[in-house]
């Protein structure tokens, strides 16, 4: 492993009464891009704000970039990205003035942050964009420039909550595609998102959460092969079927999980459990797919990642 | 705790404020010259034409502009403690954006309030030519009453900045005008003279940071002895303001940092 960037040793946050984030262990190394994958409220929000170096730690230790959050927050600030899971420019102004707003907050050199803007805008492909309001841009937009946003300072580490949340397929893919460029010049990146994709996509290394614990951590390969068979079987019944044949259908795959809608058989030879389903049952589909961080988390939480 | 980050603090403010600066400046020349108009030289014919002796032979207009002066910083320094601060936690979030970057609550605290004390000294200034526009007083002698207007000022958008971090809730912010800022206005010796109040309520007024502002700034431009000894106004606004930014440093961590 090389240098350790971030290190966390029983780190809790609590609200009050409330544990959001229950004791939890992990490393980050430079380079890598390291996941927080788990639903709404696991505590991948509370984690990356402690990392921020803006919400004090509870109980435990963290060290960012070797240095302690409680005394050396604004030193810790100045050398990470964030990119929050809102939307936090401000839309009166245009781009141009956002992000000189925000370099401008770093202490930068006016001219530094001007020939950044350039580049970053021409890293986001927005340079057409520069003097446009930002009310005036689409949610994809906008999440591009909070990309370009938080790389301002040149950050050592990386963090994006929740980075494409609410932006439909064709803008995520252009989000993708910034951060693994990015990912390739060597930034260290942190991600949280309760899309198994995402994770997929951009994550070396991850750990699940749920309610505030690490539930598994791996490289999303690894977590796939160690928590779930290699295929999946969705099977689809009328309304009021799927509760009749769900004893019936238990023994199609290594293990089986109805959902609201649908029952799930993994299975390592989907060929055949398809053909055992075909022999027994008449469901309105029959869908044969890989296994993936999706069933992963079901697997460890019992519960779906979006619900 | 002007850190050096508070003054980006203070250009970022700038910045958001250049795109309107226009009308800004417009209507903060405008709503003097209307009020001076109306009150002052309107409803003034009426009052000079009693002689009331409480003026002590000054005309109503000039009895009035001074007193306006202080009001309209006071009213401005509230405004960028209400509306500013709300926009900056809850409709906007830029405050929250700010604190992802080297910037700390305490810097964050003393740009806003260093902007409201800019802001309020624009008002406050153009106000001063306005007074000597409709020949009140020399220019010099209405410039020098905007320092208790700023003192007034800066009070109230540091003690209403603290309202406004404490209550949260958007609802309470129209309250706080109807019920402090607006009897405020009213009723601490702008239009009239605080001993034409009842016995009871006259003390209220005197604790009032918008009276300590009005007296000083009457004082300066008609060339008056003050009821109150400056150096105790002076003090006793700065105490405020101080205070202020003290009960605001909590709620905005908690908010914020939480």
């Amino acid at each position: 492993m090389s240098d350790v960037l971030i290190r966390a040793q029983s780190l809790v946050k609590k609200f009050d009464d409330f544990v959001a984030v229950d004791s939890i262990d992990f490393e980050v190394s430079q380079g890598e891009s390291f996941g927080f994958l788990g639903p709404n409220g696991a505590g991948k929000t509370s984690t990356m704000r402690m990392i921020e170096a803006v919400s004090p730690v509870t109980s435990g230790s963290l060290s960012v970039l070797g240095l302690d959050p409680a005394d050396e927050g604004p030193r810790i600030r100045s050398r990470l990205g964030v990119v929050p899971q809102e939307n936090n420019l401000d839309e009166e102004l245009t781009v141009y003035d956002n992000l000189m707003m925000y370099g401008r907050y770093f202490d930068l050199d006016r001219d530094v942050i001007r020939e950044r803007i350039d580049e970053l805008l021409d890293f986001v492909q927005l340079e057409d964009k520069r003097d446009s309001k930002v009310s005036a841009l689409s949610g994809g937009m906008k999440r591009r420039v909070i990309i370009a946003r938080g790389l301002i300072n040149e950050p050592e580490v990386y963090i994006l909550d929740e980075p494409t949340t609410g932006l439909d397929p064709q803008a995520r893919h252009v989000l993708w595609d910034r951060l693994y460029r990015l990912k390739q010049r060597g930034v260290t990146l942190i991600i949280t998102t309760h899309y198994m994709d995402e994770a997929e996509q951009l994550c070396d290394r991850l750990v699940v959460m749920d309610k505030g614990k690490i539930v598994a951590e791996g490289s999303p390969r690894y977590l796939i092969e160690t928590y779930t068979p290699r295929d999946v079987v969705e099977l689809r019944f009328p309304v009021g079927v799927l509760e009749q044949v769900a004893s019936s259908i238990e023994d199609l795959g290594d293990r089986t999980e109805i959902l609201a809608d649908r029952a799930l058989v993994y299975t390592d030879d989907a060929e055949k459990t398809v053909a055992m389903v075909a022999d027994r049952h008449e469901p309105e589909t029959v869908l044969a797919r890989r296994s993936t961080l999706e069933d992963v988390f079901l697997r460890l939480t019992g519960r779906s990642l979006v619900e | 705790m002007a850190t050096p980050l508070a003054l980006r603090v203070f250009e970022a403010e700038a910045r958001v404020y250049k795109r309107t600066w226009r009308g800004s400046v417009f209507s903060s020349f405008l709503n003097p010259v209307l009020y001076l108009l109306a009150m002052g030289v309107g409803l003034g014919t009426l009052v000079d034409a009693n002689l009331p002796p409480e003026l002590e032979g000054v005309s109503y207009l000039s009895f009035l502009a001074p007193g306006l002066l202080v009001a309209t910083a006071m009213q401005t320094g509230a405004g960028e403690g209400a509306w500013k601060v709300m926009g900056g936690i809850k409709w906007l979030q830029t405050w929250k954006a700010r604190l992802a970057t080297p910037i700390g609550t305490k810097s964050l605290l003393g740009g806003h309030l260093l902007w409201s004390g800019a802001r309020v000294l624009m008002v406050s200034v153009i106000f001063a030519i306005v007074i000597a526009i409709f020949r009140v007083s020399p220019l010099w002698q209405s410039l020098l009453a905007v320092f208790p207007a700023l003192l007034v000022g800066m009070a109230m958008a540091s003690l209403t900045t603290a309202f406004t971090l404490h209550t949260r809730t958007e609802a309470a912010l129209p309250m706080y005008f109807r019920f402090v800022v607006i009897p405020m206005f009213l009723f601490s010796g702008v239009f009239f003279p605080i001993e034409q109040l009842p016995n009871w309520l006259q003390p209220v007024a005197l604790v009032t940071p918008l009276y300590h502002g009005v007296e000083m700034a009457r004082a300066i431009v008609l060339g008056l002895e003050p009821a109150v000894a400056p150096w105790v106004s002076i003090l006793y606004l700065t105490a405020l303001t101080v205070l202020g930014a003290a009960l605001s440093i909590r709620p905005l961590r908690s908010e914020l940092k939480p």
